[in-house]
């Protein structure tokens, strides 16, 4: 078949092609989806306040929303476009379920944001400011939706429901919609990806105002933004852990597998405790580990002495109902990633939460260590939400689809060059992308707000692009 | 075994197939015009204003139209999971051009006028080579579907890259790439004012012959092999005449400076070009040059009637939607666009 070119198999460069393409697009979709929405209240707040402050904010930010959307939006294709390419058997054997949400969220979604975008960009002095400020909403709705109807199909993929399997063409089938759209993995990882996507922008708003504090530009609309967006991450955070949490106990029930490996727990065990940390390998024989007794226990289950189901135990189960083959992910890429994330997202709690008493006790612009640490802090957002991911994807291997379909079966029967030009092709263009687009953030971000609108916003009011 | 069963499409399946081409006729009619306009940007320009007069015709729709694409690949994987498995598979080198293509078109429309002039002369090559890229490739591959691309039993690819690019497809590509610049060309002298309007409808003059003249030989072409390759295929000769005589049309009104009537007549064109394509398919969705019994059909590829139905409701209720407030944009932005201080007419559609 072909399948093989130096060694290297096509499923394998899918494998990076689809994991290096996506975890760069959702670098920019959660930024998306929390700025436009932070943009939205902005302007709000001008609409109602007249304080020209939030104007300027608006304006400040509607930029950087711009700049990243666009980048969103053309990495996006090819989210659509590879299923097809690189996972053709995959796309044949689920597009009878896994399509329709793709297909509703271009119609319901993509439409939406791409159509109002274009009237909140150029509809400024054209259209009234009621109806600018609506175009605004609804471009940032359309983001809120579409994140819906791709977690749905992910979460599919991750706990198959309302689906039965044709016995001629071997194909999944859909046979409630309902049941796919309210499915209980869907529920709790939408809430989960909306409030870290806020939790995204918030930490991105808090990031720049604080920089711009600390240079003392524009101390009245900086101020301001700052104080939106610690509230905001304070409250975002706290809700993205609490859907996190509630997560962990759905997984410990639908894939305890993910469990078993995001904690290098070899064998059940009941009360079991929960690692910190550890040195050396995680084959069950650490050099060095800290633990915290019963509280994986308590994350999993909720009670103090509760199951947790081991590696070995759930590999020989596995084995009995699927056939022999191994059936556990990469642990420690498990193991690490669900760490960084849970620490980074207690790390931006504890970020909101101090910001938050600086604001109460008006100490907030004289606070430079706060406002360093807060500038630093918007590295941390994208990381939690790659690993997060990287976390869930890799968590549900060797399945594609849990329980129905394997990676390796889903890959198209294709020569690997074809993947391999295709890998290094959209490597190479999403590092120039990415190069171009942080030099322009940066670029943008530290600009003061009146010079920028004087020569930007003001000179060519006709042409926008 | 993929189910390759040689039954007629049930009325949901043909609804689909009809759904599927009016997306792309959609993509293809808006999305076109877009691509006439980065084509045509280094020629109607003297200088950057008028680069971005040309750009900002374009600038509040083209992402918009863009979802067009979008939502046709999705429909198509939704509706018809192993045409949009196979072809998306098949075509990969082309897809993957057209992809590339299309991200920097998209990056450079929001990234040119905040570079330095000189990488803003990076990004204006950009957007020409991803708009007449794409405008070319899809030609070259639609028509691949119908005159036949090597494919083996149960929808497995046998050919390469090379057996995609053959004389009809390259005229495919050709009249897409004519077609569309010139779509782009009415669209510039519809919807900007001074010296790029000018200049884009001294292209169209010349340009509409030649497009005439390769839109013709293919859709002719198109005419005279339908028959003989599957008798069931339908092609009333009433559409690709149609499209022809529009495309003469064309030629007369550019001359004439009736520039709401001559916009108006490309897309017209296109969509008899397009229509024409696919009823010429029907009832297949890919044509196997290898084996008649390997071309993949409506049926053989369909998802079940309960996907359907309920994509079906989704379509009935949110499609109108989306029509009405794409269109009301397309309103909100009806003035010309012309250069900072120049007095701009209303567009005075003729029509």
């Amino acid at each position: 078949m072909g399948t093989i070119m130096g060694g290297i198999s096509t499923l394998s460069l899918a494998r990076w092609h689809f994991g290096i393409t996506t975890v760069f697009h959702y670098l920019f979709v959660p930024l998306t989806i929390g700025l436009g929405m932070l943009v939205a209240v902005l302007q709000t707040a001008f609409y109602r306040t007249k304080d020209p402050a939030y104007d300027r904010m608006t304006k400040f930010f509607g930029k950087l929303f711009l700049v990243n959307f666009a980048i969103g939006v053309v990495t996006g294709i090819v989210q659509e476009f590879q299923f097809g390419m690189d996972w053709s058997r995959y796309s044949t054997f689920v597009g009878n379920i896994f399509g329709a949400p793709l297909a509703i969220e271009a119609l319901l979604a993509f439409f939406m944001e791409s159509t109002f975008l274009g009237v909140w960009i150029f509809g400024r002095g054209r259209v009234s400011e009621r109806i600018h400020l609506m175009s605004i909403w609804l471009a940032s709705l359309g983001t809120i939706l579409s994140a819906a109807f791709i977690v749905a199909a992910n979460s599919w993929m991750q706990h198959p429901v309302g689906f039965s399997i044709d016995p001629v063409s071997h194909q999944a089938v859909m046979t409630n919609f309902w049941a796919v759209m309210t499915n209980s993995t869907f529920l709790l990882a939408y809430g989960h990806v909306l409030f870290s996507a806020f939790l995204t922008g918030a930490v991105f708003m808090l990031a720049i105002a604080a920089w711009h504090l600390r240079q003392g530009h524009d101390l009245a609309g900086f101020g301001k933004a700052a104080r939106i967006a610690i509230v905001a991450t304070l409250i975002t955070a706290v809700g993205t852990m609490f859907l996190g949490d509630s997560q962990a106990k759905q997984m410990e029930q639908q894939q305890p597998m993910k469990m078993a490996a995001a904690e290098a727990l070899y064998n059940s065990a009941y009360g079991a405790s929960f690692s910190l940390l550890t040195i050396g390998d995680l084959s069950g024989q650490p050099i060095f580990q800290v633990r915290v007794p019963h509280i994986l226990s308590v994350l999993a289950t909720n009670t103090w002495n509760g199951k947790v189901q081991g590696i070995n135990q759930l590999q020989a189960e596995a084995t009995a109902k699927y056939g022999a083959g191994s059936y556990v992910p990469v642990i420690w890429v498990l193991y690490w990633t669900f760490r960084i994330m849970v620490g980074l997202g207690i790390l931006l709690f504890v970020v909101g939460g101090v910001g938050l008493w600086l604001m109460k006790r008006k100490r907030l612009e004289q606070s430079k260590h706060f406002l360093r640490f807060a500038s630093w802090m918007i590295l941390a957002p994208f990381v939690a939400n790659s690993v997060g991911w990287i976390f869930t994807e890799i968590g549900r291997q060797p399945w594609v689809v849990y329980g129905l379909l394997k990676t390796s079966d889903a890959v198209t029967i294709i020569a690997p060059g074809y993947v391999a030009a295709s890998l290094v092709g959209f490597t190479s263009v999403y590092t120039l992308l990415a190069v171009v687009e942080i030099g322009l953030m940066i670029r943008l971000a530290r600009v003061p707000t009146p010079v920028l609108s004087d020569t930007e916003v003001d000179a060519l009011p006709e042409l926008i692009y | 075994m993929l189910g390759l069963l040689t039954t007629s499409p049930s009325g949901l399946e043909q609804l689909w197939f009809g759904l599927i081409t009016v997306l792309w006729l959609g993509y293809f009619f808006l999305e076109g015009f877009d691509f006439g306009v980065g084509i045509l940007m280094p020629f109607v320009s003297k200088d950057d204003l008028d680069r971005r007069v040309t750009i900002n015709t374009i600038g509040p729709v083209w992402d918009g139209n863009e979802v067009w694409l979008l939502t046709a690949g999705g429909a198509t994987f939704a509706a018809f999971p192993l045409w949009y498995a196979t072809v998306f598979s098949g075509f990969y080198l082309a897809l993957f051009v057209i992809l590339v293509a299309l991200i920097f078109r998209g990056m450079a429309f929001e990234l040119r006028h905040r570079s330095s002039a000189s990488a803003a002369a990076w990004w204006d090559r950009a957007i020409f080579w991803g708009s007449a890229l794409p405008a070319l490739l899809w030609g070259v591959a639609f028509a691949d579907f119908v005159h036949g691309v090597p494919l083996g039993a149960n929808a497995t690819w046998t050919g390469t890259f090379f057996d995609l690019v053959k004389p009809y497809a390259l005229v495919g590509g050709l009249s897409t790439l004519s077609l569309f610049t010139l779509h782009g060309a009415t669209y510039l002298g519809l919807k900007c004012d001074g010296d790029v309007r000018d200049r884009a409808q001294r292209v169209a003059r010349w340009l509409a012959p030649v497009t005439f003249a390769i839109v013709t030989a293919f859709l002719g072409w198109t005419y005279l092999t339908a028959h003989s390759r599957h008798e069931v295929g339908l092609v009333p000769p009433l559409l690709p005449i149609a499209g022809v005589a529009a495309l003469a049309a064309v030629g007369w009104m550019v001359r004439e400076r009736l520039e709401g009537w001559a916009f108006l007549g490309t897309g017209l064109v296109i969509l008899a070009f397009f229509t024409t394509l696919m009823l010429n398919l029907y009832p297949n969705v890919l044509v196997s040059s290898v084996s008649p019994s390997d071309t993949l059909t409506i049926s053989a590829t369909a998802s079940h009637r309960y996907t359907l139905e309920v994509m079906s409701w989704v379509a009935l209720i949110f499609t109108p939607l989306v029509l009405l407030y794409q269109g009301w944009t397309y309103w909100i932005f009806k003035k010309r666009v012309t250069r900072p201080g120049a007095t701009s007419a209303p567009v005075s559609t003729n029509v």
